[in-house]
């Protein structure tokens, strides 16, 4: 938009209301489901049922929250989503920690040594953002049986950075590819040898990127479903999977409000990263879709 | 002009070339690239291939070898779910793509116009595209139930005879997938948007106006035709979700009601999961892919002929 | 000894051979520049020397060891980049004293090369800034205090003043013309830049399209050049080229210059000096040549005397009348080419008049138009 001078008549003055208004009318629109959630799971069970969407709690209740965590059913197991938090957790660190590193040297030794068949070697890397998972579902499955992988935490690990390096390596080749090569050229005449450039002089300058590249693959990995239904076992379930299994559990009443507050918890901590990172992540929808 | 002093023999053992350290540097880029590679060569291209003989084979519960040709496809077209299926990703990858292009622009058209707090705004546009989309079909789940959603809110509201019962209408309930999808991901798209608006020239703007074109006209004629290359990108990326959708109908519909919302996704999963057909799923799977590659090959074709050109 | 020795070096890359055979010694304490257009090879050539590019085949000797094959590290030089390339993680301490922790120097050694070159260079009080804190001619310092710490037997410099203003360029090369007088270091210094080659230089190589045209001192290369394109390229303005006919006479050569325009009318004739007659000329006797005169070996004739010997006397007509303040560049047609000329500061010409002028002929060289090679 520009700062030409226009002609302020009162026309123009309400047309300028209007755009707030309906911007305003849109931001609550896309607020109404997260608010929703928040006052449903603050409810007793018994004032859900009386109806009332978007009214605010008479008493307010953090039971929803306490049952959520600790003790709601997700299929036969009645323990809550704490223990299916912590699998997410234990899946997420160590994916996110090896395909971040591990795309930082790909994009660093495609960019900055460009060997003959780099360009090759990223296209052939690059498919891998743009296969659908379901192709590849089956022989994953039978892979890390014969791995002895199935069903366990590591066997998701594995699934994830197999998966990620795709976008990680994408990410840090555009950023590097940016970095003018006379930095790299004069690293090698001060005598720096190839890891030696990477960690004194790429790596200091990468942290735009590593944080593009961690909540990237953080978010992904933390929302996963397909492959957590798919290769995960009871003791190995991530939180989304356990979600649903909660939401579609049908034994007993239907208790809405601990569904809300489940799909709370599952939801906060890719929350807070956008709220606290939301510019980085940004960069990384775009970053790893519009270039992809 | 004197421009050499010494003659030296020109050729020599090309061992001796190579200093020892020069030689290993030479190698490290491949040797780290390579185990990514082989990642890539067994995990996509192999598992591709694989999945791909599977479809093959008369594979039931587990995978097995007999060959069987291209039966399976043949009885996935002839499939009424597999059609279903397919029929619903038609109206939902096209009513999706439309209404997020249709909203995200207009959002980012809207908030390029010097608005106050945009970040604040911006922020609440694009937070569903954070959450799990098990979350997203949670939520909406509970909030389009017939019983104490939108429907009884409204209702409350005095107009006794409003259903909206979207979820349980085997007719409408993949206009509820729609929606939510739209609600996740057309922040995403509004970014975009938003993104090729401030790359636009400023001085495109006010050329604009010293040729006296009123606002609406420089959108509709100058600026929106700049953005047609992240309309395709963002088609692309869009179409590309559609496919994938798997997550969004588990959490919201579980495919139902009866599977009047399968998706290819869905399909695909049932079949070689829980119903132990896993040379048709397998079949499915590769549909899909050919779904996926349909609309890529095409995208990366423009993508690298305009950078040829550029 | 040379310090630097290029032995038939050629390098392709794909199908374009962008170096051609290339040989050149450098002596030690030398400032060798290489300048042409972009395209010409002269980067390539810099970033084989430097080990950045391998070369196709050929040798590459420093301080009479083959380093053909040995990596940037192994080469013992040092080298100053048009972008600077300063490392922007580390301050400016950091950046100088990099390349002597990679050699395994000592801390207090590194400290105290760090310190010499921060002074020599007038830098210490930068040390503790980061890159991004400095101006463009601050960054080419620390560049250069980089380059400086590490005491190499070669410093490459890649076009380093390109991306500095105008006036910070001018003293940035007097600088560095100053360190080389001081340390008598080795040089090799790329530009495209022809006053930076004329001014730093001991010898200048000027190359196209992957080859050295000629190697010479900078008089050499602007009073003496073996072509068109390198006699073109030196100078600026650029010297004239005129289309001339060789005629021989019985007091002995005269160059016809040729009007385009004007084929009947009486042609201007330019005696060649006898005091020149060189033996080739006679050779070229009635063929078209090109006769090139640099703007400075046009002068105004003020005495308004009979042509003498040393000069012609021209009428021309001035088109544009271009002051620098130094001196006074003249467009005039001269026969039908359009010619400059650069007159001193108090000449009083103006657009659109006649003005009298000779030229040095002394100082004129002569092209033939097939290969543009010198004739005379």
């Amino acid at each position: 938009m520009d700062n030409v001078i226009r002609r302020r008549t009162p026309g123009a003055r309400m047309l300028r209301a209007g755009l707030y208004a309906l911007l305003m009318v849109m931001a609550l629109v896309y607020l109404l489901p997260l608010v929703v959630m928040l006052l449903t799971s603050l409810k007793p069970l018994e004032e859900i049922r009386a109806g009332g969407l978007l009214s605010l709690p008479d008493s307010l209740t953090f039971a929803a929250w306490l049952k959520a965590w600790g003790s709601a059913c997700t299929g036969t197991r009645c323990e809550g989503l704490s223990g299916y938090f912590m699998n997410s957790v234990s899946i997420v660190v160590p994916a996110v920690a090896i395909s971040t590193l591990m795309g930082a040297l790909n994009g660093y030794a495609l960019t900055k040594w460009r060997f003959r068949g780099a360009n090759l070697c990223f296209a052939l890397l690059l498919f891998g953002c743009f296969i659908p998972f379901q192709v590849v579902l089956m022989p994953m499955a039978q892979t890390l049986g014969w791995l002895g992988l199935a069903s366990s935490t590591s066997g998701l690990v594995l699934v994830h950075v197999v998966y990620g390096i795709a976008f990680t390596t994408l990410f840090f080749r555009n950023y590097y590819v940016s970095i003018p090569d006379e930095m790299i050229a004069a690293a090698k005449l001060d005598g720096a040898g190839f890891f030696r450039i990477f960690w004194r002089i790429l790596l200091p300058i990468s942290g735009p990127i590593i944080t593009v590249s961690v909540i990237w693959q953080f978010t992904q990995i933390w929302n996963d479903f397909l492959f957590g239904v798919a290769f995960a076992g009871f003791g190995s379930q991530p939180v989304t999977v356990a979600l649903n299994n909660l939401v579609n559990t049908s034994t007993g009443v239907k208790e809405y409000n601990v569904d809300m507050a489940g799909a709370l918890i599952a939801a906060l901590p890719t929350l807070v990263v956008y709220v606290v990172a939301g510019k980085y992540f940004v960069r990384g929808l775009t970053a790893g879709s519009v270039k992809g | 002009m004197s421009q050499t002093d010494s003659p030296l023999p020109r050729s020599r053992a090309k061992a001796a070339r190579h200093s020892l350290s020069g030689s290993l540097e030479r190698m490290l880029p491949r040797l780290v690239i390579a185990p990514s590679l082989a990642v890539a060569l067994f995990f996509v291209y192999g598992y591709m291939l694989w999945t791909f003989v599977l479809s093959l084979t008369d594979s039931g519960m587990l995978p097995q070898y007999d060959f069987i040709g291209f039966a399976q496809y043949a009885r996935l077209f002839a499939n009424e779910r597999w059609n279903v299926a397919a029929t619903n990703l038609v109206v939902f990858g096209g009513l999706f793509i439309i209404l997020c292009l249709f909203l995200g622009l207009m959002l980012a058209i809207l908030l390029d116009q010097r608005i106050r707090q945009e970040g604040a705004l911006r922020t609440i546009y694009l937070y569903p595209m954070a959450l799990s989309l098990i979350v997203t079909g949670v939520v909406w789940r509970w909030i389009l139930n017939p019983g104490l959603g939108v429907e009884s809110l409204v209702r409350s509201w005095g107009f006794e005879d409003f259903t909206f019962d979207w979820l349980v209408n085997p007719d409408m309930a993949i206009y509820a997938l729609v929606m939510a999808a739209v609600w996740q991901a057309s922040g995403f798209v509004m970014a975009l948007f938003l993104a090729g608006l401030r790359s636009i020239d400023d001085n495109l703007f006010k050329a604009a106006a010293l040729d006296g074109a009123s606002l609406p006209k420089v959108y509709w004629r100058i600026v929106i035709p700049c953005l047609r290359p992240v309309v395709f990108s963002a088609v692309m990326i869009l179409a590309h979700i559609a496919i994938k959708s798997f997550d969004l109908v588990m959490a919201l519909t579980g495919g139902g009601p009866g599977y009047a919302t399968d998706l290819p996704a869905t399909f695909m999963y049932t079949y070689t999961f829980t119903r132990g057909e896993i040379g048709l799923g397998s079949a499915s799977a590769i549909m899909m892919l050919c779904g996926v590659l349909a609309i890529l090959v095409p995208y990366l074709y423009s993508e690298l002929r305009g950078n040829k050109h550029g | 000894m040379s310090a630097l020795n290029i032995l038939h070096v050629d390098k392709t890359f794909g199908n374009t051979q962008v170096l051609k055979d290339i040989s050149l010694a450098i002596e030690s304490g030398e400032f060798l520049i290489l300048v042409g257009p972009s395209g010409c090879g002269k980067s390539t050539l810099m970033n084989a020397i430097a080990g950045l590019e391998p070369v196709t085949s050929g040798d590459i000797q420093i301080g009479g060891e083959d380093v053909t094959w040995r990596t940037p590290a192994e080469r013992d030089i040092a080298m100053v980049f048009q972008s600077y390339a300063l490392y922007p993680s580390m301050n400016v301490r950091q950046n100088i004293a990099f390349g002597l922790e990679m050699r395994k120097m000592p801390k207090a050694q590194r400290e105290e090369a760090v310190a010499r070159v921060a002074d020599l260079l007038q830098i210490t009080p930068l040390l503790d800034r980061k890159p991004s804190q400095l101006s463009g001619g601050q960054r080419q310092r620390v560049a250069m205090g980089r380059a400086l710490a590490r005491e190499p037997q070669i410093y490459l410099f890649d076009e380093p003043l390109s991306n500095l203003d105008a006036k910070l360029r001018v003293e940035m090369r007097t600088e560095i013309k100053k360190l080389h007088q001081r340390l008598g270091t080795t040089i090799v210094y790329v530009t495209h830049d022809q006053i930076e080659a004329m001014t730093l230089a001991d010898r200048i190589a000027v190359m196209r399209d992957g080859e050295i045209l000629q190697l010479g001192t900078p008089d050499e290369v602007y009073n003496d050049p073996v072509d068109m394109f390198v006699a073109g390229f030196m100078g600026s303005p650029s010297m004239n080229f005129i289309p001339v006919t060789l005629v021989s006479r019985d007091d002995g050569y005269v160059l016809r210059v040729l009007d385009e325009q004007d084929p009947t009318g009486a042609p201007l004739e330019l005696p060649w000096p006898p005091a020149r007659e060189a033996q080739a000329l006679h050779e070229w006797v009635g063929e078209r040549l090109i006769l090139g005169v640099r703007p400075e070996h046009f002068v105004e004739d003020e005495t308004r005397m009979e042509t003498s010997f040393d000069g012609t006397r021209l009428d021309v007509m001035a088109t544009v009348v271009e002051p620098t303040g130094a001196d006074i560049l003249l467009q005039a047609t001269l026969s039908g080419t359009e010619v400059t000329m650069r007159l001193g500061p108090k000449s009083q010409v103006a657009a659109g008049e006649r003005v009298a002028l000779r030229v040095d002929m002394s100082r004129a060289v002569l092209f033939e138009t097939t290969n543009q090679r010198r004739v005379a």
